[in-house]
């Protein structure tokens, strides 16, 4: 195969033909431009990339790529990304999703997928809310969350996206916002080169049905002391005057004043390669307003991909067996000759 | 019936046309390893066969239970048959509920071979007898042989050092070997099973071994039994045959099919009874290219399956009744997108649960309409266990040829009954050949995007050929980027579109592009009287019973044709025109009346039903009751 060079391309290369249908002000038209920004990047042949996304809001994303792109089902867009993988294992497969699509009715499929390893990049933007329906509440919307169908309050315990990914074994993982558009293109860049499952979870807002939610964050003035942004082999240090950190005592997390409560050297150092998946849980259950909330690639580690395994086992098979002779496959150990 | 030389002095041999033989006995009995090897004996010495294993679904029920009662049947003959056989002439019964369960399908004056054994207090008392039967008269109209097959078993097997649960285990070869001998069966190909499945475990092997040695010379040695039986070798097509059952058949098809359209293909299901077989052979065939994926629910699975074949794989789904269900979602998925999919539904009875391991054809109309809106897909039906091989290799062409969700509506009768396979030649079935466009294909058409004037040099999705297909574009093609969804389109563009004209001309455009395949499948093929009284109509696995049915009634001097259905959706282009040429029309379904309903409403026949629902396979005798009537 000869080497080619890859098109110098544009953000604007990756906009499709469609006119948006996004509400004003929504999230996702931040993530689009930083998807486009982050592709046009990355040393990948456009014509490879193909974006699979399920139903919502999020969901409308692949429209809006020119890209190959696939408008699936409620919750099953990682069970065709897989078979996508199975069928062409080189192709770079970005899945889009939401709180709903992927946590609701996709959950067991987001768990299996990422339990396998397979090769896509999973966004999840989380708005805590169900916005194409209309404004029902998610798995990720708050205790409380008043609704059309929750109008005297939600009385479930939200989950966690980055929790979930972590306990399905997710080996690339990591969180930024809608509102941080720099931070969102480096995740993006970041995740695209992973090779593995890739979760990124991106706070969203719902200008219509949620609008909000993420101030604490959102909202620059209060930033610095509501997010906590990871970077490794760094201290994990946040705050206006970048003076609180977080420090351990015992299995229990604690924020500390640096210089009062404790010195630099206490502060935990940010290890994103770590194989044991502990302290990355700890940094997920993170939330205000006892915690900072973190934003960053809070796991990345290298495993097999399921492609790769797939292949191993075929090019295995084949060494041992040779190519599989069909003529000799319908003849089995009992046959008869009529004369 | 001839009376041929004897195998031993004083020994009457009967010659017959055909026999049929059950062996039923408890779950962990070894009745299905038995019968397996009677039928790979039989049909290796030339016989024709056809066999009906019959177990329940749980893995092992209480020992000696009435609900744990496996049997296995089998048809062998020296004529051509297609049914396991309405009745029995053998019964080999290992216990008392195996004897409750199976006697009604004994002729009378049949063969009862029973392991006197098993027939005491505790065992009778589990198979509700309240006298023990052996004693107590009720077999007066057979021919009984009381084996004390433990007993014999353990004695056979003593030298072996196993323990006596595992020397038990050996009593399926001891009467396998007693019916060897009864039946003139040739020990061989047993002999070389034993060895390749034991060859590690000798002691196991041996005993074995010594218990079908023991099994056939008590046979020949002990002068109670009646009569040894001879059934010649059937005049067959000429050639190289194997046995085969539907589900070994459909997998075989798919791999021929890959070869065939060279594609890999990839398979994902979720394990369900009776179709999780399928799944085990592909996964087995990794040298073939064939990558197979265990699914974590049916959705999943449908899901890799059209996602695989959106990257231009081949993909399959196999599931039975629930699984079908559950994938009906995707399925509409690939309805819409119009992508090529393959699912094979092995039927059994529903619903809901159902009978896991009891044969039923009643999927026909969730395959038609259980999915939401118009929705229209491709639906063959093997009708044999072979016959499973060709339609697997037409389902992969009809898929791929219309970009439409094929079904492939086998089974469990079929999926697990077997009969013997003339073996192709892979170099004359027809090659499947598939194009995928590497050219924008738009030309200087005008606009063909809502918010700018035409462009040439476009890719348009759903710009459709003669035969209203769309081309099977793949993501990494360069210059061809283009989007697909569930969303309704506008045609050709495929820009998402909500407009009242164009989602008509949609539905009609996706349903006229199914009615095309009827261009490329044969007409409907009349066996029997071309015209006349009555046409039998069938579909399925069903063929064997009807066919032999008609044989039967047209001896009669009956007036009788029959069809079989192999192309559901869409059907044969000539069929109504074969029913203009009969009077009255008969349709035998194990269903409440589906093929009925379809075949009514669409050619406006006035087709009466015979319909079992059952959980077993129609009786030859059953449909020639309902056909009597018509000729009365």
């Amino acid at each position: 195969m000869s080497a080619t060079t890859l098109p110098v391309l544009k953000p604007a290369d990756f906009a499709s033909d469609q006119e948006i249908r996004w509400c004003p002000g929504c999230g996702d038209y931040s993530i689009l431009a930083q998807t486009r920004r982050a592709l046009s990047t990355v040393p990948f042949p456009k014509e490879k990339m193909v974006f699979v996304s399920g139903i919502g809001c999020s969901s409308r994303f692949p429209y809006y790529m020119n890209t190959y792109g696939f408008h699936t089902i409620h919750g099953r867009a990682p069970t065709i990304a897989t078979g996508l993988k199975l069928a062409q294992p080189d192709l770079m497969v970005w899945l889009v999703t939401g709180d709903g699509d992927g946590l609701s009715i996709g959950g067991n499929h987001l768990i299996h997928t990422l339990r396998r390893n397979i090769d896509i990049k999973i966004l999840l933007f989380n708005n805590e809310i169900y916005g194409l329906t209309k404004g029902q509440y998610s798995p990720t919307s708050r205790m409380g969350t008043k609704t059309k169908t929750s109008p005297t309050g939600s009385i479930e315990s939200p989950i966690r996206p980055v929790s979930l990914a972590l306990a399905a074994e997710a080996t690339f993982i990591a969180r930024t916002m809608d509102m941080d558009p720099i931070h969102i293109t480096t995740i993006l860049q970041k995740t695209a080169a992973h090779k593995g499952a890739a979760f990124v979870e991106i706070l969203q807002n719902c200008k219509i049905f949620n609008d909000g939610v993420f101030d604490n964050v959102a909202d620059k003035s209060l930033r610095a002391d509501n997010a906590l942004y990871l970077e490794h082999g760094k201290p994990l240090v946040f705050g206006k005057d970048r003076n609180k950190g977080i420090r351990l005592n015992g299995l229990e997390p604690e924020v500390v004043t640096i210089g009062k409560d404790c010195a630099l050297d206490d502060i935990i150092v940010h290890d994103e390669f770590a194989k044991n998946p502990t302290m990355a849980y700890l940094l997920s259950r993170f939330s205000n307003p006892d915690f900072p909330e973190v934003f960053g690639v809070i796991r990345n580690v290298t495993e097999p991909t399921y492609e790769e395994l797939m292949e191993n086992q075929l090019a295995a098979a084949l060494a041992k067996k040779g190519k599989g002779d069909l003529q000799k496959l319908f003849r089995n150990d009992d046959l008869w000759t009529v004369e | 019936m001839s009376v041929s030389s004897p195998t031993s002095p004083g020994q009457q041999v009967e010659e017959v046309e055909s026999i049929t033989i059950r062996f039923a006995g408890d779950s962990g009995d070894g009745m299905q390893v038995a019968g397996t090897q009677f039928t790979n004996v039989s049909a290796i010495m030339g016989n024709d066969i056809a066999t009906f294993p019959d177990f329940p679904a749980e893995i092992r029920a209480p020992a000696g239970t009435l609900a744990g009662v496996s049997g296995f049947q089998v048809h062998f003959a020296s004529t051509d048959i297609h049914t396991p056989g309405d009745s029995l002439n053998c019964l080999v019964v290992m216990n008392p509920a195996a004897l409750k369960t199976n006697l009604k399908d004994l002729l009378p004056d049949g063969i009862l071979i029973v392991n006197s054994d098993s027939f005491g207090p505790t065992d009778l008392g589990k198979a509700k007898y309240a006298t023990n039967p052996l004693e107590d008269g009720s077999l007066k109209g057979y021919r009984i042989i009381r084996v004390p097959i433990d007993k014999l078993n353990r004695e056979a097997v003593k030298d072996s050092n196993l323990a006596m649960r595992d020397a038990d285990r050996c009593k399926n070869f001891f009467a396998l070997g007693l019916v060897f001998w009864m039946f003139e069966r040739s020990s061989d190909s047993t002999l070389k099973w034993l060895q390749s499945k034991f060859g590690k475990k000798p002691d196991v092997l041996q005993a074995n071994i010594s218990a079908l040695k023991a099994g056939f010379n008590y046979g020949e040695t002990v002068e109670m039994m009646p009569v040894q039986y001879r059934v010649a070798k059937a005049k067959i097509a000429p050639g190289t045959y194997r046995k085969i059952t539907g589900n070994e058949a459909i997998a075989l098809g798919l791999v021929a099919a890959s070869e065939l359209a060279n594609k890999r293909i990839v398979c994902a299901s979720y394990p369900i009874t009776p179709a999780s077989d399928i799944l085990h052979q592909l996964a087995d065939l990794k040298e073939f290219g064939v990558k197979t994926l265990q699914a974590e629910d049916e959705i999943a699975a449908v899901g890799v399956a059209l996602g695989a074949s959106y990257g231009g794989a081949i993909g399959i789904t196999g599931t039975s009744g629930p699984g079908v269900c559950l994938k009906s979602e995707a399925i509409n998925l690939a309805v819409m997108t119009e992508l090529p999919l393959v699912i094979i539904d092995v039927q059994r009875g529903g619903p809901s649960t159902g009978l896991p391991t009891k044969t039923e054809q009643a999927d026909l109309l969730q395959a038609f309409f259980g999915r939401n809106g118009e929705s229209p897909v491709a639906i063959i039906a093997p009708k044999s266990p072979t016959d499973c091989f060709n339609m697997a290799i037409e389902a992969v062409r009809i898929a791929t040829e219309f970009m439409v969700p094929t079904f492939l509506l086998s089974d469990g009768y079929i999926a697990n009954g077997a009969e013997p396979w003339l073996i192709p030649d892979l170099n004359k079935l027809p090659k499947i050949n598939i194009i995928h466009p590497n050219l924008p294909n738009s030309g200087d058409s005008g606009k063909t995007h809502e918010n700018g004037a035409g462009e040439p040099g476009k890719f348009l999705p759903y710009k459709r050929d003669e035969n209203l297909v769309r081309p099977w574009a793949l993501p990494g093609t360069p210059g061809l980027e283009h989007r697909i969804g569930g969303i309704e389109k506008q045609d050709v563009t495929g820009n998402i579109n909500y407009e009242p004209g164009n989602h008509e001309h949609m539905i009609h455009t996706r349903a006229q592009k199914v009615a095309n395949i009827a261009k490329t499948i044969p007409d409907l093929v009349v066996e029997g009287e071309q015209e006349g009284e009555l046409l039998l109509i069938g579909w399925g696995g069903t063929y064997g019973s009807i066919a032999t049915a008609v044989q039967r009634a047209r001896r009669n001097g009956w007036k009788v044709g029959h069809v079989h259905f192999q192309y559901l959706n869409p059907f044969p282009k000539n069929t109504g025109e074969v029913f203009k040429k009969f009077k009255h029309f008969l349709v035998p379904e194990l269903n409440a009346g589906q093929l009925l309903l379809l075949l009514r409403g669409k050619y406006l026949i006035d087709a009466k039903g015979l319909n079992k629902i059952q959980g077993r396979p129609f009786l030859v005798s059953e449909i020639l009751e309902e056909i009597k009537p018509f000729f009365a």
